[in-house]
């Protein structure tokens, strides 16, 4: 069996300045679009071992198509402060925190993570481009707002032997930075700040640095953290992960309010599970006064997590004389749920969760079926047929390692 | 100390199978005790870090038919259950080599170096063990019931299994029969052509049987071992991070989440009977603890040979389980490396180390291993069932280190002139010199050696005989007569006396199957 295909192409997509390593070794060469890069799908011809990577090993993500802004100047904070829901005022220097913001309907307009890099110097990241959405809000105050989209280069490094790893080659240990802080440190000679922050809910870093240095970083991790498991790892084994930790995807699991079109496509913070970003006290932000008013009344709607139940899934396959079919990767459609006769619900995210083995779902339910355990019926089909089977509401995230949070004694 | 250790159920061993039924009783709010002869909990579902840094799944070292209602029931994915994909199954051959991977269209193209009509069979023959799956599987979920003298329940099952098989097709009817009744290597003729591919398959027909490929009721094991891959979208089959011992101490946490005591070092001599009735046990230490019921997890030899007197037992269903076929056939021999082995027909590191390595070049090869058998003496160039668990749980040997686990049959319990310190070894040559002749550079980087001969298995496990299963997966010892006609529901003649061991319907794997079963069983006659 060849291993080495050579393979060359010609692409009009981005590509990351980790490409020259990632493209010689995606072996399935399956590839999507991120943000306008090329971004790999899976490395291997399944994805199962990158999706263990995750959770039993070390993953090795590029994630530098992310978008990110560089907010610099003496009212960077109070600006931030004023943008996203989050309190930012007591964001320290080196701490992380993700956040959604809003327009001023308090719908949302895209969700992030923002780093306090220094006393007025702060990096947010997004999904989306949002340069004017943040230089329309900077009017008048004093700082700079730089995309820092292409000069910087990211990795996200997630799984439990990932601690380990960076221990090996950082200058310093990082056995004392917590869930959502990062520190500046180096490898060998390179600058590169880290993060203990990820999209996977599992132990792990993001590591950001100059696109000069990416391929030496690349290596570096490749070779130090081969005797602990490093796995390349793309985009299908991090939808599963992302659906185990409940977390939400723009475009997948709601709409921007931006690009809503029609106002029942948008969604508050308080119908995306994130009531508990939006802080209220604050003095004053962007959609204050709508979600003030909102979580007054009561969101219409909840994003929830559901497990659709397995005896009567199984039994439907039996019926038909097939075996239970799953999907073998995480879906997208938008799926109905049911209580009774009407509509009360839909899933936008799914996938069977190899490591609890259970069927699991996020969705979106109007408020009256939110509850824990309420039990709804889920649409599936079975031989292209519509079924409903039982689905029951159950806490997220459904994969919450104590590892995420702890560090070592 | 006798009256105050008092329990609902006292389960002796802890086994997977032992935890497993512990773990339901308790989850059903029964008091319950688990009592294990050893220091450490698992039975053969056991890791143990042999040399310093170096964890061996010593005995037991992949997870097949682990059910999915078992790992939910119990909650196990919380208490530690993490089943890796094994990917691959490759067969080393002199001068070339057999990869199957879980990709159909690479494995089509691989087979089809070999032979272009297997490789378009091979598409069919999945899905067709699949069906024969489906058709199977409610037996293996049934409690076994008794066909002399029935129950209500019994009858309820019977026309249960009988409705099921008018509803099966032909062909699977077909097949069915054929797999019951044929040796693995005949059935497999029917569909295949290429040599190494045949006697691969074949393999897993004899694993942990006294039979050749071509031994008629081979076929059967084999498709035991198919089970696994049935419900393949939830990779049933797979290896436990951190070795199988960690599933074991996943259903033991979930027993003790539940409410279960459970024992190490506490080794059970006699199940106490009174008047025809298990009231509880003792131990080698003198202590006693009183029980409603006691539930072995142990082999039937031991289970009625050992913990109780044949004078309380019926005289006809003595004779039945001194029948009962157990004897060991094979050997484990687990290696710490210093490095991976290199095979000289497929180079370096690849993903042909990921999955299970299979030393099955022909019918011969495993044919005459099996003659060795046949007159006392262990295989001369064994069968050997290979993984690599460090490749796939990093955490297994020190980073890059490795740790390489070997099933090896045949090795015969019965061994001529009986195992000894020096056989052993001899037995442990024979296997490192067999991988060799595929991967030379095995001999310069063992730095550790562990072999364990059926004797071992059986002193050191408590496995009688050194039998992996409690007795052999033929016809005769299945469902309705495993362990014993009348006594296959996980009754016993006496009173209270329960088994759940792998000695029991369906049989033995890491299942989880005879535990929960017995557990649903016993709780079905308390209320």
């Amino acid at each position: 069996m060849s291993y080495n295909n050579p393979f060359t192409a010609e692409t009009q997509l981005k590509l990351s300045p980790f490409f020259e390593r990632t493209s010689k070794l995606n072996e399935s060469q399956e590839w999507r679009r991120w943000s306008g890069y090329l971004s790999a799908t899976q490395y291997e011809l399944t994805h199962d071992n990158e999706y263990f990577a995750i959770r039993t090993k070390a993953a090795l993500l590029d994630i530098t198509p992310l978008y990110k802004y560089i907010i610099e100047g003496p009212d960077a904070q109070r600006f931030l402060d004023r943008l996203v829901t989050r309190n930012i005022k007591i964001c320290k220097v080196g701490q992380v925190m993700y956040t959604p913001w809003c327009d001023e309907d308090g719908k949302q307009i895209d969700d992030g993570t923002v780093q306090r890099l220094s006393e007025n110097k702060f990096r947010i990241t997004s999904a989306e481009p949002n340069l004017e959405w943040l230089d329309t809000n900077a009017a008048g105050m004093e700082l700079s707002v730089s995309d820092d989209s292409k000069t910087t280069a990211s990795l996200a490094l997630q799984g439990p032997n990932s601690r380990t790893i960076l221990n090996i080659i950082a200058s310093e240990s990082l056995d004392s930075l917590k869930f959502f802080w990062m520190t500046d440190t180096h490898f060998g000679d390179i600058p590169v700040s880290i993060s203990r922050t990820g999209y996977t809910g599992d132990l792990g870093y993001e590591i950001w640095m100059d696109p000069k240095d990416a391929l030496d970083v690349w290596d570096l991790l490749l070779e130090k953290g081969k005797p602990y498991g490093i796995t390349p790892t793309g985009l299908q084994a991090l939808d599963i992960a992302r659906i185990e930790a409940g977390l939400i995807l723009l475009d997948i699991d709601y709409i921007s309010t931006r690009h809503a079109i029609i106002e029942s496509r948008k969604s508050s913070p308080y119908e995306l599970g994130l009531g508990w970003a939006v802080k209220l006290k604050k003095k004053d932000f962007i959609g204050k006064k709508a979600l003030a008013a909102e979580q007054a009344r009561g969101p219409e709607w909840e994003f929830v997590g559901i497990e659709i139940e397995w005896n009567e899934l199984e039994n439907h396959y039996r019926k038909v004389g097939l075996p239970p079919r799953l999907p073998g990767t995480a879906w997208r459609t938008s799926t109905p749920l049911y209580k009774g006769n009407e509509q009360v619900g839909y899933a936008t995210s799914g996938t069977w969760s190899p490591i609890l083995k259970r069927y699991i779902a996020l969705a979106h339910v109007k408020a009256e079926y939110a509850k824990e355990n309420t039990q709804l019926d889920f649409e599936l089909k079975v031989e292209h047929f519509r079924k409903l089977t039982p689905a029951r509401i159950v806490k997220t995230p459904f994969f919450d390692p104590e590892r995420k949070r702890s560090c070592p004694q | 100390m006798s009256t105050v250790n008092k329990y609902d159920a006292i389960v002796i061993g802890g086994g997977h199978n032992g935890l497993t039924a512990a773990a339901y009783l308790s989850r059903a709010g029964k008091k319950v005790l688990v009592l294990e002869r050893r220091y450490i909990l698992g039975g053969a579902a056991v890791t143990e870090e042999i040399y310093p840094g170096f964890k061996f799944s010593v005995c037991s070292y992949v997870v097949s038919l682990m059910k999915p209602n078992v790992m939910r029931e119990l909650m196990l994915p919380k208490f530690g259950l993490e089943l890796l994909p094994l990917e691959s199954t490759f067969t080393p051959l002199d001068n070339d080599y057999l990869l199957r991977t879980a990709d159909a269209d690479q494995t089509y193209r691989e087979i089809a170096r070999h032979s272009r009509k297997d490789a378009e069979t091979y598409m069919r023959f999945g899905p067709a063990m699949g069906q024969i799956g489906m058709a199977v599987r409610p037996i293996l979920e049934t409690v076994a019931p008794n066909a002399i003298r029935p129950s209500l329940s019994d009858m309820g099952a019977m026309k249960k299994l009988l409705d099921h098989f008018k509803s099966l097709s032909s062909e699977q009817f077909e097949y069915l029969t054929k797999l019951m009744t044929m040796s693995s290597a005949d059935f497999l003729d029917e569909w295949f052509e290429f040599e190494p591919l045949k006697a691969s398959m074949s393999a897993s027909g004899i694993i942990g049987t006294f039979m050749g490929p071509r031994s008629p009721g081979s076929a059967y094991v084999m498709l035991h071992h198919y089970m696994g891959d049935i419900d393949g979208a939830f990779r049933a089959w797979g290896f436990q991070r951190g070795g199988t011992g960690a599933v074991s101490m996943a259903i033991a946490r979930s027993a003790e989440h539940f409410g279960a005591d459970i024992m190490t070092e506490a080794s059970v001599e006699k199940v106490i009977v009174k008047n025809g009735r298990a009231v509880g046990v003792a131990l080698e230490n003198g202590d006693e603890y009183c029980s409603d019921i006691v539930i072995s997890g142990l082999d039937p030899k031991l289970t009625f040979l050992k913990m109780v007197d044949e004078s309380d037992l019926p005289s006809d269903f003595v004779t039945d389980i001194k029948n009962f076929r157990i004897r060991g056939s094979s050997g484990k021999v687990n290696l710490a490396l210093d490095a991976l082995p290199n095979f000289t027909c497929l180079p370096g590191d690849g993903h042909h180390l990921r999955g299970a390595i299979s030393i099955s070049p022909s019918y011969d090869h495993l044919e005459r291993a099996y003659d060795d058998a046949k007159y006392g003496n262990f295989s001369q160039e064994p069968y050997m069932d290979i993984i690599l668990p460090s490749v796939i749980d990093p955490d297994m040997a020190p980073p890059g280190k490795h740790v390489m686990s070997c099933f090896v049959q045949y090795a015969p319990y019965d061994i001529k002139g009986g195992w000894n310190d020096q056989k052993r070894e001899a037995f442990g040559d024979v296997v490192i010199n067999t991988i060799a002749r595929y991967a030379p550079n095995i001999k310069d980087i063992i730095l550790h050696r562990q072999v364990l001969t059926p004797a071992d298995l059986e002193s050191i496990f408590g496995l009688t005989e050194g039998n992996i299963f409690h007795g052999e997966l033929s016809l005769q010892q299945l469902f309705t007569m495993r362990p014993a006609v009348k006594w296959a529901d996980y009754t016993t003649p006496i009173k209270n006396y329960y088994q759940c061991g792998s000695g029991t319907h369906p049989g033995g794997g890491i299942t989880g199957s005879p535990g929960e079963m017995a557990a649903k069983k016993i709780l079905g006659i308390w209320s």
